[in-house]
């Protein structure tokens, strides 16, 4: 791939294609350039995962991620989780649980633990506090969102 | 506890989803770096690599060469001082003559995009003079060579210097039965809210001045772009996005947020000016290193005789809220117990790093550990339970401090009751096996300022304004700022309640400054007490106007009416009714489209003595926690595993967000204990990025149980009082007292790291003193 060959991708179910210098990193292709803008952009060091999105349906920092290696690759962001009308049952449990404060860590936490729940459905709390640990609140004190994800698993409130 | 688990009201006391919750969780919210304006540009800063010098000049024509640059500016530019407090205006947008500390804004750029922005920020030339740097606030209370402000006291770096004295604390020590002495050492910390500072500037032909921005305060900000840009107020419209978390790091007006608007005006193209991760830790504004000095006085029977404090307060470059901090380092000591006798000498000191300011209980958390502290040593020399001896000093409700702070509601003795029976504390103080311990730490804030920073110190402290057209929805315009803590849901809830009307009636408005009445914004937890006042009033003057038109209807004086669920109905026959949209239309006929404006001003309090205002407050929160740790003694590493978290916040009106501020205050709390901290070598911050400053992952959240045991307050909204910033104060001294119950160690140290207390268990065996038979 030349430097400033597009990449071609799938972006939440549908074929995507843009244009991609080299240094391009998936954050800015995705808030930047596809004006996607739920996936937050909290550090730029990959340290507080507001900006994780899938990749190949496994929870990827896509601020340490050149865009170019998502060529060929599945990308689901926020807005992919999220059905066309109302909210996946993670989200109502976040709502319902008061899971979210100011909100900025939110897209991250819900992409991971939608992750999580299709790969283990019935999380331990241990298990759900590993899978969150590389996403940073600092609202909440983390109870609420353990709790939304567990009620979430549970099916619901 | 009966009163708060009553439910007299329909939505209020309930658990209340916030209502941007669906926005939230979908990525849809919309934050000041998700805007995006035609044609804008991109604004950078160059920061100072020195921590003290004298600019000689500063080239910037290569800068300006580029292609691509649209804009280079300077300090002289815009160079009127401004800063929150209006005393103490001694910051400006970008530096001028000189810089104060590494991080200060030597220019700043506009261009098209990031890679010309850096290069051109790379080719700005800045001669200087290094000065002598003064990293120690100690050695800047004496005279130094080179003042880091001119308005430092008589040539020292002092910025504020507090003396106070209330009965004869000389006197009182004399005639004690017991004392104990704390010098506590606290290291600074960050707020570390998620989303990084970030402002949008647009400057139209019209003349006018648009600016969104990530605060807590967008009046304040309105007010210092007028005053530095030279644009009058009505020509500058605030808007104020989604805000992702403050914490007091969003509450002063900022110099990028001034430099974003100044680059839009040179440019005339829209800019923001997004900030990374190191750039905000350079900004800081966080919570003060400190080091303080108490010594509290006890009488025979366990009763506190007099409190006598010292405290030397980093400042770092600004003032920023830091009079109101030294003040605070002090009289924030008045509750919740009874001290007849008080003295405080307090000292902050500018330093040359990045500035410190309000931050997550302000004031209230370094002064409250040492206090607590001091009181489990006096627990232990007396052989009073902690608790017991808590009790028997609390002040009462409806009292008057040595200081003339008036106390109205207080719920601290039920507070206690409710910690010690939940924690089962009987059975574990002392009781525990080594490594194991329970500690009690109690808490004290504020709730909202008496003081306000204002302007126009007359003027109402917040305004709200409804309008109800055809449709019966209710628009409601405040510019009281929403940062997470879920004030919008409670605007919204408060008119819903008020009006009898259902919560999606109600839309909340964005804070636009061009329709927003003005609310001082969110610091000193003062939202829910004065928006919730002034939402109040106005939802009860336009049910007036409802229920007159019901009356009509009705045919039936209005004093027989009462509000049902979407209507207005008999006291003696509910099935007697109109609803709301029958009353809502029938009013129109007369008003049109109805409006109602409510306001809330804190009456005269205080005494008149110099600073007799700082700390005063319309009500006051108290909280009693306890804590359960358990230690690793042979890594010093150690777990808090549970804390029970007894809180008066008089009603709690969304379950919801009180425990989410309970847990987040925890949270924040538990990180200054474990190990946030900003380090410095010198002058030079060595972790500015959340890699190297670390806050507390789930893993290391404690269980929380919560109990709310206020009674209503006699002035808060429907009894509250605030539930921000008062529920972080108890956890630090809950978890010292408790390592003190497992290890037999003090930690005068804040944060207590692994190291620390190894080095505590060392040192207790080196003194041959035996604890818990280890």
């Amino acid at each position: 791939m030349s430097p400033s060959a597009p990449v071609r991708f799938r972006l939440n179910g549908q074929p995507a294609e843009a244009p991609c210098e080299a240094p391009t990193i998936l954050l800015d292709l995705l808030r930047e350039q596809l004006r996607l803008t739920g996936t937050k952009r909290g550090c730029d060091l990959g340290t507080c995962g507001c900006c994780t999105v899938l990749v190949d349906g496994r929870p990827t920092l896509s601020c340490l991620t050149l865009a170019r290696l998502v060529d060929g690759h599945e990308v689901t962001t926020i807005e992919g989780v999220s059905p066309a009308q109302g909210l996946s049952p993670v989200q109502r449990a976040f709502v319902e649980l008061g899971a979210t404060q100011c909100g900025f860590c939110t897209p991250g936490f819900i992409v991971t633990a939608t992750a999580l729940l299709r790969d283990h459905p019935h999380p331990t709390r241990a298990e759900i506090e590993r899978a969150v640990s590389g996403n940073l609140c600092r609202c909440t004190g983390y109870r609420k969102i353990v709790d939304a994800i567990e009620t979430a698993a549970r099916g619901g409130t | 506890m009966a009163t708060s688990e009553s439910r007299p009201y329909r939505l209020l006391g309930g658990r209340i989803p916030y209502v941007e919750g669906p926005l939230k969780v979908t990525g849809r919210a919309e934050y000041t770096d998700d805007i995006q304006r035609p044609g804008m540009l991109v604004g950078r800063v160059l920061r100072s690599p020195w921590p003290h010098a004298t600019i000689r000049a500063i080239d910037v024509a290569d800068a300006r060469a580029l292609p691509g640059v649209s804009a280079v500016l300077t300090g002289e530019k815009y160079p009127t001082p401004f800063g929150v407090l209006p005393i103490t205006h001694d910051e400006t947008a970008i530096a001028v003559g000189k810089v104060r500390y590494i991080g200060d804004i030597v220019a700043a750029v506009a261009a098209r995009d990031e890679r010309t922005a850096e290069e051109a920020l790379a080719r700005i030339r800045v001669d200087v003079e290094p000065l002598p740097d003064y990293p120690d606030p100690e050695s800047g209370t004496r005279p130094v060579a080179v003042p880091i402000h001119a308005r430092g006291l008589n040539g020292t770096n002092i910025q504020k210097e507090v003396v106070q004295h209330f009965g004869d604390v000389d006197a009182a020590f004399a005639q004690a039965a017991y004392t104990a002495r704390v010098r506590g050492t606290f290291a600074g910390v960050t707020h570390a809210f998620t989303e990084p500072l970030v402002t949008v500037a647009e400057a139209t032909p019209d003349g006018r001045l648009t600016v969104w921005s990530a605060t807590q305060v967008p009046h304040y900000l309105h007010r210092a772009l007028s005053e530095v840009l030279g644009i009058p107020l009505h020509r500058i419209r605030v808007v104020k996005p989604e805000v992702g978390g403050g914490f007091g790091g969003k509450s002063d007006p900022l110099p990028h947020e001034i430099v974003c608007a100044a680059l839009a005006i040179e440019t005339g193209r829209p800019v923001k000016i997004l900030f990374d991760r190191e750039d905000v830790f350079y900004t800081n504004h966080g919570r003060h290193p400190t080091k303080n000095d108490i010594r509290i006085a006890l009488d025979a029977n366990g009763q506190i005789l007099a409190y006598d404090i010292e405290a030397t307060i980093d400042g770092g470059a600004w003032s920023s809220f830091g009079t109101v901090t030294t003040y605070y380092n002090g009289v924030l000591s008045m509750g919740p117990y009874r001290v007849p006798n008080f003295r405080y000498k307090g000292r902050r000191v500018y330093t040359t790093k990045p500035p410190s300011g309000a931050m997550r209980a302000h004031g209230g958390t370094n002064l409250r550990y040492s206090i607590e502290v001091a009181l489990d040593e006096l627990a232990e020399t007396t052989g009073i339970d902690p608790f017991d001896l808590r009790a028997r000093n609390a002040l009462p409700s409806d009292s008057t401090t040595v200081n003339q702070f008036h106390i109205g509601s207080t719920s601290f003795l039920a507070c206690l009751a409710a910690a010690r029976e939940r924690s089962g504390w009987d059975a574990k103080f002392r009781r525990l096996p080594y490594g194991r311990g329970v500690g009690l730490g109690c808490g004290f804030y504020i709730s909202g300022s008496n003081s306000p920073i204002h302007f126009t110190p007359k003027m109402p402290q917040s305004t709200v304004h409804l309008k109800v057209d055809m449709d019966g929805g209710i628009a409601v315009h405040s510019m009281q700022a929403d940062i997470g803590q879920g004030s919008n849901t409670l605007l919204a809830a408060i008119v819903a309640e008020v009006l009898g009307v259902d919560l999606d009636r109600v839309h909340v408005q964005r804070v636009d400054s061009d329709v927003s009445p003005i609310d001082l914004g969110s610091y000193s937890s003062r939202v829910t007490f004065m928006m919730g006042n002034a939402a109040r009033a106005a939802a009860e003057e336009l049910r007036g106007y409802l229920l007159d038109a019901a009356a009509e209807l009705l045919g039936t004086p209005v004093g027989e009416l009462e509000v049902g669920p979407e209507r207005y109905q008999r006291r003696s026959d509910p099935s007697s009714s109109v609803t709301f949209l029958e009353a809502l239309h029938k009013a129109m006929e007369r008003r049109g489209a109805l409006t109602a404006s409510g306001s809330y001003q804190t009456r005269p309090m205080g005494g008149s003595f110099k600073g007799a205002r700082a700390g005063t407050a319309p009500a006051y929160s108290f909280a009693a926690y306890v804590a359960e740790v358990a230690v690793d003694v042979e890594t010093g590493e150690y777990r808090v595993e549970k804390i029970w978290a007894a809180f008066d916040c008089g009603r709690p009106l969304n379950r919801l967000a009180v425990e989410g501020q309970i847990e987040g205050s925890i949270h924040m709390g538990l990180g200054q204990v474990l190990g946030e901290s900003m380090n410095y070598r010198g002058d030079r911050l060595l972790n500015p990025s959340l890699l190297e400053y670390k806050i507390p992952m789930p893993q290391q959240m404690p269980e929380v149980e919560i109990l709310l045991v206020g009674a209503d307050d006699p002035d808060g909204p429907f009894g509250a009082k605030e539930a921000g910033e008062g529920p972080l104060i108890a956890t630090l001294p809950a978890v010292g007292n408790a390592l003190y119950d497992a290890l037999g160690v003090r930690f005068p140290e804040l944060p207590i790291t692994p190291d620390r207390v190894l080095r505590g268990i060392d040192q207790r065996r080196a003194k041959g003193v035996a604890w818990k038979g280890s």
